[in-house]
């Protein structure tokens, strides 16, 4: 088993931080590798901050945001479905896998969720920090960079 | 009618001031340097029509020069209408081209704007359009009839030397469909205005709008002041009526001529059948001068729908 | 203002990756404007070349830095000299001009478009430009509505419409306005469009670049 990856998880004040707090009351497991930065709304995650995450050190980048129709701000994590697409695409340009940031819905009172899609993505990466180990000089996205 | 009174001298002006209904058609200089394509479409419209419009670049597609090809369908007994569009050439390029052209035997010059170089073979082209063709067309008046260039000199080798001015018969094209429609009438008037002496239209196949558009030019009238050639394609094939249809920007084709070619055994012939119906009808029409036949790569086709439309034979006018 | 877009990625990692330590130059105006060489922008391309270089293996740093203006000299200030001196060369982030600008201040530096400098053009909805002037010289729109055909008709007719346009489509390209349809639409809007009858003369182009590179210079501001 290799090591624990790196995840940042952007998190929504009004839901999936909220959730990661039910998570942590209600005794779920998650682990303990996935770093919680708490925004305003996912509306605030810019492209930049995904980039600079990966830059600094992540493996992988979570941006969990309300369920659509849900926004406080209205449609700052429809924004956010946005930028994280471009943001894909930008980390293929830069021959990153685009697997690695994922934008996922989790409603305040999903606790369970929370720690679900956790366990989920910190596995997801840990397979694409294994499969890169094993072939280093591959990059994953060739191909799709032009 | 004396000589003198003549712009040009062409054989193309001499039927039409002389009141005769004009025909005219054209031929698509080959994609290569071959001399015999031409010679054998020449020969296939040699006596059939007055003049034949020798396309420059059509499509935006590279061919043998317009005035190269018209000269060689010269040598073969027809009378080439040279086309120009703005799209290659500057001013300097087209003037030069315009004496070279008239010093070689050329009496006819249509005047285009030119498909854009998007639709051609050279998409990555650099277009010019120093000027449009009503400009282009004011040009051509102002060197045959003030012998003068675009920048005012005089068209002479010196101040002694006498004025060799290109004595042109002056042509541009009319969109009877195209938008906005109003425009199309007042877009004809500014190419008589600058100077046109005569036009081809697109081809027409809706023949209610065409009729409008004629009240519109008769209501003006712009008939008495230029020779309007009504243009005709003969249709090949119910793919093409439709692709003429929905894909030719400002060409429309009435449904019942879709459906003709759709139920016709023989799509071909019904294509012609039409053509040839068109062309009586057109002939009707009061303030058309002349029909322009373009049967695109199938000149071919041209002696037999003038046969039929009874266009021929054609008169020799001195 | 002057409307860019960044260059494909590849294109400016490979001449980045000529260098050792490169310096992102940003410019504030235009470019900013049209989200293609901003702060932000840089700030992107920046992370974009960190993780380019560490996943491809090529020794690369880069330095990030956004002045006001690159067509100007008063923004070069200390900062940035001492930034642009301390790389082996500079990626400008401004249009052609903040390129070439910058290009000529330091001598000693090659520097590196990182952008496609398009047109001069509005912003139609935040994210869509679109072309509205091609710099000719010598203004002529009040003759046509407000619209300029030089810049807007795909061959800069002044007369009226070519053929090719369609239900107010251009026939280049069916998202294209026939500027000619516009033109119309609006002087039968204004109650002028008697006035499209007029026959426009030749255009003096020697007003625009076809008369050499333009310079102009207004005296009684010189210093």
């Amino acid at each position: 088993m290799s090591e624990d990856p790196n995840i940042i998880a952007f998190c929504c004040h009004y839901c999936a931080f909220t959730a990661a707090d039910l998570a942590g009351t209600m005794r779920q497991q998650y682990p303990v590798n996935v770093r919680i930065v708490r925004l305003p709304c996912t509306g605030r995650a810019e492209i930049n901050m995904v980039l600079q995450a990966f830059v600094d050190g992540a493996d992988g980048v979570l941006v969990a945001g309300c369920e659509p129709g849900s926004c406080h701000f209205i449609q700052g994590n429809l924004r956010a479905v946005k930028r994280v697409g471009q943001t894909k695409k930008l980390l293929i340009e830069a021959g990153i896998d685009p697997e690695r940031v994922e934008m996922r819905h989790i409603a305040a009172s999903q606790g369970p969720l929370f720690a679900q899609v956790s366990r989920e993505f910190t596995e997801k990466i840990r397979q694409l920090n294994e499969e890169k180990r094993m072939a280093p000089t591959v990059a994953v996205a060739q191909g799709e960079t032009t | 009618m004396s000589v003198t009174t003549l712009k040009s001298g062409s054989m193309l002006e001499r039927v039409l001031v002389s009141g005769k209904f004009a025909v005219t058609s054209e031929l698509g200089p080959p994609k290569s340097a071959d001399v015999e394509t031409i010679k054998e479409k020449a020969a296939c419209l040699k006596g059939v029509c007055d003049a034949v419009n020798i396309t420059d670049n059509q499509t935006a597609i590279v061919r043998m020069s317009s005035i190269a090809a018209g000269v060689l369908a010269m040598r073969e007994g027809l009378e080439p209408v040279i086309q120009i569009t703005c799209r290659d050439r500057n001013r300097l390029a087209i003037q030069a081209d315009v004496l070279g052209a008239y010093a070689l035997g050329i009496r006819n010059i249509l005047c285009l704007s030119g498909d854009h170089q998007r639709f051609g073979n050279h998409p990555t082209s650099k277009n010019v359009f120093d000027m449009d063709s009503i400009q282009l067309v004011n040009v051509l008046k102002r060197m045959r009839d003030d012998k003068v260039f675009a920048c005012g000199d005089e068209i002479r080798n010196s101040k002694k030397a006498p004025l060799v001015a290109p004595e042109i018969f002056i042509g541009a094209a009319a969109n009877p469909f195209g938008d906005p429609f109003p425009f199309c009438v007042t877009r004809l008037g500014k190419k008589m205005r600058a100077g046109a002496d005569f036009v081809q239209t697109q081809c027409i196949y809706d023949m209610d709008r065409f009729r409008r558009w004629m009240e519109m030019v008769r209501d003006r009238g712009l008939h008495e002041q230029i020779y309007i050639l009504a243009g005709v394609t003969p249709l090949k094939s119910l793919r093409m009526a439709e692709h003429m249809r929905d894909n030719v920007a400002g060409l429309s084709v009435p449904d019942h001529l879709i459906e003709r070619m759709k139920s016709a055994a023989d799509p071909k012939e019904e294509g012609e059948k039409i053509a040839v119906e068109q062309m009586q009808e057109l002939r009707d029409i009061p303030g058309v001068a002349g029909i322009h036949i373009m049967a695109i790569e199938a000149e071919k086709s041209v002696a037999g729908l003038a046969e039929k439309a009874g266009l021929l034979p054609r008169p020799i006018v001195d | 203002m002057i409307v860019a877009e960044r260059k494909p990625f590849d294109e400016i990692f490979a001449n980045a990756g000529k260098h050792h330590k490169v310096l992102l130059l940003g410019c504030g105006t235009c470019v900013t404007v049209c989200m293609a060489g901003g702060q932000k922008e840089t700030g992107v391309l920046a992370s974009q070349l960190r993780l380019a270089s560490r996943e491809k293996g090529v020794d690369l740093e880069v330095t990030e830095h956004t002045i006001t203006r690159q067509c100007d000299a008063e923004f070069f200030d200390d900062t940035t000299s001492r930034l642009v001196e301390e790389s082996d060369a500079v990626i400008s982030m401004g249009c052609g001009v903040g390129v070439q600008f910058c290009s000529d201040r330091y001598p000693n530096k090659t520097v590196y478009p990182a952008l496609n400098t398009e047109f001069f053009g509005a912003t139609l909805e935040q994210g869509v430009w679109t072309e509205r002037c091609a710099g000719c010289g010598q203004c002529i729109v009040d003759k046509f509505g407000g619209i300029c055909p030089v810049a807007r008709c795909s061959k800069s007719l002044l007369n009226g419409p070519c053929g090719g346009s369609a239900d107010g489509r251009c026939e280049i390209n069916p998202d294209v306005d026939c500027a000619w349809q516009k033109i119309y639409d609006h002087m039968e809007t204004l109650g002028r469009v008697d006035e499209l009858e007029e026959i426009q003369p030749l255009k003096d182009w020697s007003h625009n670049r076809d008369g050499g590179p333009r310079t102009v210079r207004k005296e009684d501001v010189r210093l």
